[in-house]
C-alpha cells in the first residue's frame, strides 16, 4: 500500500493550485457577493483542459484518472466553492453519464464539446417531490413518432441556464411488478438548451456557493429527437444512481477543498492575530483545535482519494463514494465552523474567506444525496 | 594572453540620439576613481555616428582620453556593429578594466563582447573596488593585487557576491545606472581624442532596423524610476494623489501605489508595488500614507533610501524606512513640493 | 520550423529564501520553478508553433532534478526535452554556461533559439547573447513581440524609452521578457503525456566543439571572492516634527544622499 502520490499527480496539483491562486481566488469574494456565474473563469478552465479531465483524449478530454479530477475540484474549492461545484456538476453529472452510457454519435455530438469546455453540462433529476427517491418522479417523456415529448419540471439544477447540455430524467413507463405494485420506469435523455418547450424558472437565492447558477428547468411539450435517449429505455434510475456515485466523489472533493482552505486561512490568521499580547496561535486551545481540524482533513482526504481510485479500479464504488462524501462534508462543516470561531468577530465578516467557506460547506451535506442518504447507502451495504 | 599588456580603465560612453546617457558620465566618474587607485588613466569609448562632439563633455566630467568610433553603421544601436566596435577597441588598446552600463543596451552589448574576446563579465554591479584576490591570503594560492572586485546583488537582492576575474583581461562589468556618482564638472577641460575605425561590413549578423518607435506611453514604468512617490490608502482619495504627482514632478520621479489603492480602483495595477505588483529598486522611495504590510515591503525594501510619512506612529512601514516622519501627509507633502521647487530653482 | 528554447530551473524566491548555517543558499530546501522569462520564451515558441507549425525542443542545463522543468515545458506543449547534466559542468559562470549550451545546441537543427532575458537567481542577462556569439548568429535581446516573415524574424526590441522593430535573418537568437506574454497553463493530460515521454540526457561527451578549458568551474573566467546574505536593514530614524520641520528634515536627507 502506497500513500505517495506519483510525480504526475504532484505536478497536476501544482497546476491546479497555481490556477486556483491566480485565476480563481481573486474573484471568489466577488462571485459570492454578486451571485454572478464566473463565465470568464469557466472559459479559462476550458482552455486549460479542466472541463474534461477524466474524459478520454479521443473524445476531446484529458485522459486522466478520477484522482486527478478529484484533485482539481479540491484545489479549486480551496479558494472558491462555487468554481469547484461548477466543474463537478459539469464533469461528474453530465460528461460522465454520456461517456458511460452514450452512443458513439452522442459522444461525438455532445461529449467532445463538453470535454473541450466549448459547452457546459448539467444534470436534472431532482423534482419538488423527489430527490433521490425515483418513485416520486413526475416529469414524463412520451414517444411520439421520432421524438420524445417531455413535460414536467426539475428544481435546484446546478449550472442551470448557464449549461448548454442537460442530462434529464423522466418517467417513460409505469409497470406492475410481480406483487402487483405499480413501478415507474425512468429513462435518461440529453436535452439541449434552446430546444422549444425547454425554459427556465426562477433562479434560486442560496446560502452558499452563490455564484453557481441554480435554476428550475421547465419542460412544456418539449420535443427532442428519439436518438437523444441516453442508455436504454427504462434504465434511467440505474444511470442516475451510478452517475451520482461518481458525483459524490466530486462533491466530496469540493468539501475537502473547503475544509483545507478554511484550515489554511485559519493557520495564517492565528499566527498574526494577537490577543492579550500573544498570537492566538500560542494558546493551547487554538493549537488543539488546529490539531483536530488538520487530522480530520487528512482523514477526509484519504477517503476521498480512495474513492477516486476505486472509481478507476472497481466496477462498483458506491460505498467508497458515500463514505467519502459523508465524511468530507461533515468535516467541511465542522472545520469551517471552527475556523470562523477561531477568527472571532472577523470570522463573521464577509471580508474574511472563512465566512463564505462556512456557508459554502453546508450544501455539501445536502446535495447529491444528503448525509442521511449516504448513511443509508453505507448501512445498506453492511446489512445486506 | 599576457595580463601585463593590459593597462588602463575604459568605459563605454553610451549615447542615444547623440546625447550622452547619464550612465556614461557615472562610469567616467567611477572609472576615474579606479584609475587613480591603479595609477592609470580613464578612457571613454564613444561609439556612434557623428558623435565626436560629445568628447568634450566626457572630458569635462573626468575622461583623460576619448576613443571615438564613428561610422554611419553605428547611428542607431545594433548589437553586431557595436560589439564589433568595442571588441576591436579592446583588441587594439588592451585595457585592464572595461565598464559598460547595465542598461537595455549595455546588458546586450556586454555579454556579446565578453563572449567574443573571451573574458569574464560581471553583471549589474553596485560597487567596484580595487583590491586583492583572494581577499584574504589562502595558503598555496598566490594573492593577486590590483584586481577589480565587482560587487553585485543576486537572487532578487537576497545575496551579495563579490566577483573577480583574475586570469582574463579586460575585467569587464556592467554597472547599474544611478549607483555611481559622476565627478564634478570641470568646464573647459579637454581630453586626448583618438579616432579609431575598425571597418564595418554588414553581414547576416547585422539586423535591419525597420522602425524606431519612441515611447509615447504616459505611464512610466515604475521599475525604471529612480525616484518613486508611492501612496497608500492613507492618501484618502484618488483626487488627493495630485499632491503626490506634484512632488514626483519636481523630483523627476514617478507615482506608484500600494495594493489597497489598486483594489479601491484609484490607480491602475501597473503602478502597484509589492508582492502581487512590481518589485522596485529606486534610489529614493517615498512611502506616503502606506502602512507597510509585509507584501508591500517585499516589493520596495531594496530601495536605496526609504522615506515614510504616516500619521500612525506604529505603522510597520517605519520598521523599514531609513527616515520616518510621523505626521499629516496633507500638510507635509505640499510643503515639501514647494520647498523642493525653491531649492531646485536656486541651483 | 524548428525552435530551440533554453530554460532554467530556479529557486522560487516568492516561497521565501532559505539559507544554510554557513550563509550559503539552501537551494535544496527551496521550491523550484521554471524561470519566468524563460517561460515567456517558451510561450512565444509555442505560439509560433500554433501559428506557423514548428517543432519546439527545450534544453536545460542543471542537476538531474532539472528534468522537472522539461516535463513542465512538455506539459505546456513542447515536443522534446534535452537535459544537459554532468558533474564536470558544475560551478559554471555565464561564459562556461553559454559554452555548454552552445555545445549542446550544435547537435540540433534550429531556425530560432529563444532564451529568457535573465534568470531570477543570477539576474545576469548574459547567457542568451553569449550563446548567440558562440554560435555566430544574430541576437535580439529584450523581445516584446515576435513574428515570422519568410526566412526572417521581425521582433520588437524594447529599450528604456523606445522600441526598435528589427528584422533578422534566421537562424537567430531572441531573448524574451516576462512581459512578452501570459504563458499558458500546462494541461492535465499534457502532464501525464510528459511523464510518459522520453527525455534526452546529454553529458560532456555530447557537447560539440567545446574545449574542456571552457567548461564548469575551471572554465569560468569569473570567480567568487566573497558571498554573503544581504543584511536586511533595520529601522532607520523616526521623527515626529511639525510640518515645516518635517520638510526641512526631508530636504536635508535628500541633499545628504545627493538626490538634489
Amino acid at each position: 500500500m502506497d500513500f505517495m502520490l506519483t510525480k504526475q499527480h504532484e505536478m497536476a496539483r501544482t497546476l491546479f493550485k497555481e490556477f486556483a491562486e491566480k485565476e480563481v481566488k481573486p474573484l471568489a469574494q466577488e462571485v459570492d457577493e454578486t451571485e454572478v456565474f464566473p463565465r470568464g473563469t469557466v472559459e479559462k478552465m476550458a482552455k486549460a483542459g479542466f472541463l474534461g479531465i477524466p474524459v478520454p483524449k479521443e473524445y476531446g478530454g484529458q485522459g486522466c484518472d478520477p484522482l486527478t479530477y478529484a484533485m482539481c475540484v479540491e484545489e479549486l474549492s480551496k479558494v472558491c466553492g462555487t468554481t469547484g461545484v461548477i466543474v463537478s456538476a459539469h464533469t461528474s453529472l453530465c460528461c460522465d453519464p454520456i461517456m458511460t452510457y452514450g452512443t458513439e454519435e452522442q459522444k461525438q455530438k455532445y461529449l467532445v464539446p463538453l470535454a473541450k469546455g466549448e459547452k457546459i453540462g448539467a444534470f436534472g433529476l431532482t423534482e419538488p417531490g423527489a430527490g433521490t427517491d425515483a418513485q416520486g418522479q413526475q416529469t414524463k417523456a412520451v414517444l411520439d413518432g421520432d421524438e420524445w415529448v417531455l413535460n414536467g419540471s426539475k428544481i435546484f439544477i446546478t449550472n442551470g441556464k448557464e449549461a448548454d447540455v442537460y442530462v434529464i430524467f423522466a418517467v417513460t413507463d409505469v409497470v406492475t411488478d410481480a406483487k402487483g405494485r405499480s413501478k415507474k420506469m425512468i429513462s435518461a435523455f440529453i436535452v439541449e438548451k434552446g430546444t422549444p418547450g425547454f425554459t427556465f424558472g426562477t433562479k434560486e437565492k442560496k446560502m452558499g456557493i452563490r455564484g453557481s447558477s441554480t435554476y428550475e428547468l421547465i419542460f412544456t411539450d418539449c420535443r427532442i429527437p428519439k436518438e437523444n435517449l441516453l442508455g436504454k429505455e427504462g434504465k434511467g434510475f440505474g444511470i442516475a444512481m451510478h452517475t451520482l456515485d461518481g458525483g459524490r466523489i466530486g462533491i466530496a472533493s469540493q468539501a475537502l477543498g473547503l475544509a483545507e482552505g478554511a484550515l489554511e486561512r485559519t493557520i495564517e490568521y492565528v499566527k498574526e492575530r494577537k490577543q492579550f499580547g500573544r498570537a492566538i496561535g500560542a494558546f493551547q486551545n487554538t493549537q488543539f483545535q488546529l490539531a483536530d481540524m488538520a487530522t480530520k482533513v487528512q482523514a477526509a482526504q484519504l477517503l476521498v482519494y480512495k474513492a477516486a481510485v476505486a472509481k478507476a479500479t472497481q466496477k462498483v464504488y458506491s460505498v467508497e463514494a458515500a463514505m467519502a462524501k459523508l465524511y468530507a462534508a461533515e468535516v467541511a462543516m465542522e472545520v469551517t465552523t471552527k475556523a470562523v470561531q477561531l477568527h472571532g468577530g472577523y470570522g463573521y465578516i464577509r471580508e474574511y474567506d472563512v465566512e463564505r467557506m462556512m456557508r459554502d460547506a453546508k450544501i455539501t451535506e445536502i446535495y447529491e444525496g444528503t448525509s442521511e442518504v449516504q448513511r443509508m447507502v453505507i448501512s445498506g451495504s453492511l446489512l445486506k | 594572453m599576457n595580463i601585463q599588456d593590459y593597462k588602463g580603465v575604459f568605459v563605454f560612453a553610451q549615447q542615444v540620439d547623440n546625447v550622452l546617457s547619464g550612465i556614461a558620465l557615472e562610469l567616467v566618474g567611477k572609472g576615474k576613481d579606479l584609475a587613480k587607485d591603479l595609477n592609470t588613466e580613464v578612457t571613454a569609448v564613444l561609439v556612434g555616428s557623428d558623435v565626436k562632439g560629445l568628447a568634450d563633455e566626457l572630458a569635462e566630467y573626468g575622461a583623460d582620453k576619448v576613443i571615438v568610433v564613428d561610422d554611419p553603421e553605428l547611428k542607431e544601436y545594433r548589437t553586431e556593429p557595436y560589439a564589433h566596435a568595442l571588441s576591436s577597441v579592446i583588441d587594439e588598446f588592451k585595457p585592464e578594466i572595461f565598464l559598460v552600463g547595465a542598461t537595455a543596451i549595455g546588458r546586450d552589448l556586454g555579454p556579446r563582447v565578453s563572449a567574443r574576446i573571451h573574458t569574464g563579465l560581471t553583471a549589474d554591479c553596485t560597487q567596484l573596488d580595487i583590491g586583492d584576490f583572494p581577499i584574504n591570503p589562502v595558503p598555496g594560492k598566490e594573492q593577486l593585487h590590483n584586481q577589480l572586485l565587482m560587487t553585485r546583488p543576486a537572487f532578487g537582492g537576497n545575496t551579495i557576491a563579490t566577483i573577480a576575474c583574475p586570469d582574463f583581461r579586460p575585467q569587464m562589468a556592467t554597472v547599474r545606472p544611478g549607483v555611481m556618482q559622476k565627478a564634478p564638472k570641470e568646464a573647459g577641460k579637454k581630453a586626448v581624442v583618438v579616432e579609431f575605425n575598425p571597418g564595418f561590413t554588414p553581414n547576416d549578423k547585422y539586423v535591419e532596423i525597420l522602425e524606431v518607435v519612441k515611447a509615447v506611453s504616459d505611464v512610466a514604468d515604475i521599475m525604471d524610476a529612480k525616484i518613486l512617490v508611492s501612496g497608500g490608502r492613507g492618501v484618502g482619495s484618488p483626487e488627493n494623489f495630485k499632491i503626490l504627482e506634484d512632488l514626483a514632478e519636481v523630483l523627476g520621479g514617478t507615482v506608484s501605489c500600494s495594493r489597497a489603492v489598486v483594489d479601491a480602483g484609484w490607480k491602475p495595477k501597473d503602478l502597484q508595488v509589492g508582492q502581487t505588483g512590481k518589485t522596485v529598486r529606486p534610489n529614493v522611495y517615498f512611502a506616503i500614507g502606506i502602512s507597510g504590510a509585509i507584501q508591500h515591503v517585499a516589493g520596495m525594501e531594496e530601495a536605496d533610501v526609504i522615506i515614510a510619512i504616516n500619521k500612525d506612529e506604529t505603522a510597520p512601514i517605519f520598521e523599514v524606512a531609513d527616515y520616518g516622519i510621523v505626521g499629516d501627509l496633507n500638510k507635509i507633502v505640499p510643503a515639501l513640493t514647494e520647498k523642493l521647487k525653491a531649492e531646485l530653482a536656486a541651483k | 520550423m524548428k525552435i530551440v528554447v533554453c530554460v532554467k530551473q530556479v529557486p522560487d524566491t516568492k516561497g521565501g529564501v532559505k539559507f544554510n548555517p554557513d550563509g550559503t543558499l539552501d537551494r535544496g530546501a527551496m521550491l523550484t520553478i521554471m524561470n519566468p522569462d524563460d517561460k515567456a520564451g517558451l510561450e512565444a515558441a509555442l505560439r509560433l508553433k500554433d501559428q506557423y507549425g514548428a517543432e519546439v525542443t527545450v534544453v536545460t542545463m542543471g542537476l538531474p532534478k532539472a528534468e522537472e522543468v522539461l516535463r513542465e515545458a512538455m506539459a505546456m506543449g513542447a515536443d522534446k526535452g534535452i537535459l544537459v547534466t554532468d558533474r564536470v559542468l558544475g560551478g559554471a559562470d555565464t561564459w562556461a554556461t553559454s559554452q555548454t549550451l552552445a555545445g549542446a545546441i550544435r547537435n540540433l537543427e534550429y531556425d530560432l533559439i529563444i532564451t529568457g532575458r535573465q534568470a531570477i537567481d543570477g539576474d545576469t542577462a548574459q547567457v542568451g547573447p553569449q550563446i548567440s556569439e558562440h554560435l555566430g548568429i544574430p541576437v535580439i535581446s529584450y523581445a516584446q513581440k515576435i513574428q515570422i516573415e519568410g526566412d526572417s524574424v521581425i521582433v520588437e526590441r524594447q529599450y528604456d524609452d523606445r522600441y526598435h522593430v528589427l528584422k533578422a535573418k534566421m537562424p537567430c537568437l531572441i531573448t524574451a521578457l516576462a512581459e512578452l506574454n501570459e504563458p499558458r497553463y500546462m494541461t492535465p493530460g499534457g502532464i501525464f503525456d510528459a511523464y510518459n515521454a522520453e527525455i534526452t540526457v546529454w553529458g560532456r561527451a555530447n557537447l560539440v566543439d567545446v574545449d574542456d578549458s571552457n567548461l564548469g568551474l575551471k572554465g569560468s573566467p569569473t570567480q567568487i571572492a566573497k558571498a554573503s546574505d544581504k543584511v536586511r536593514k533595520g529601522a532607520g530614524e523616526k521623527v515626529t516634527l511639525d510640518p515645516t520641520e518635517s520638510v526641512d528634515y526631508i530636504v536635508d536627507k535628500l541633499k545628504a544622499k545627493h538626490v538634489i
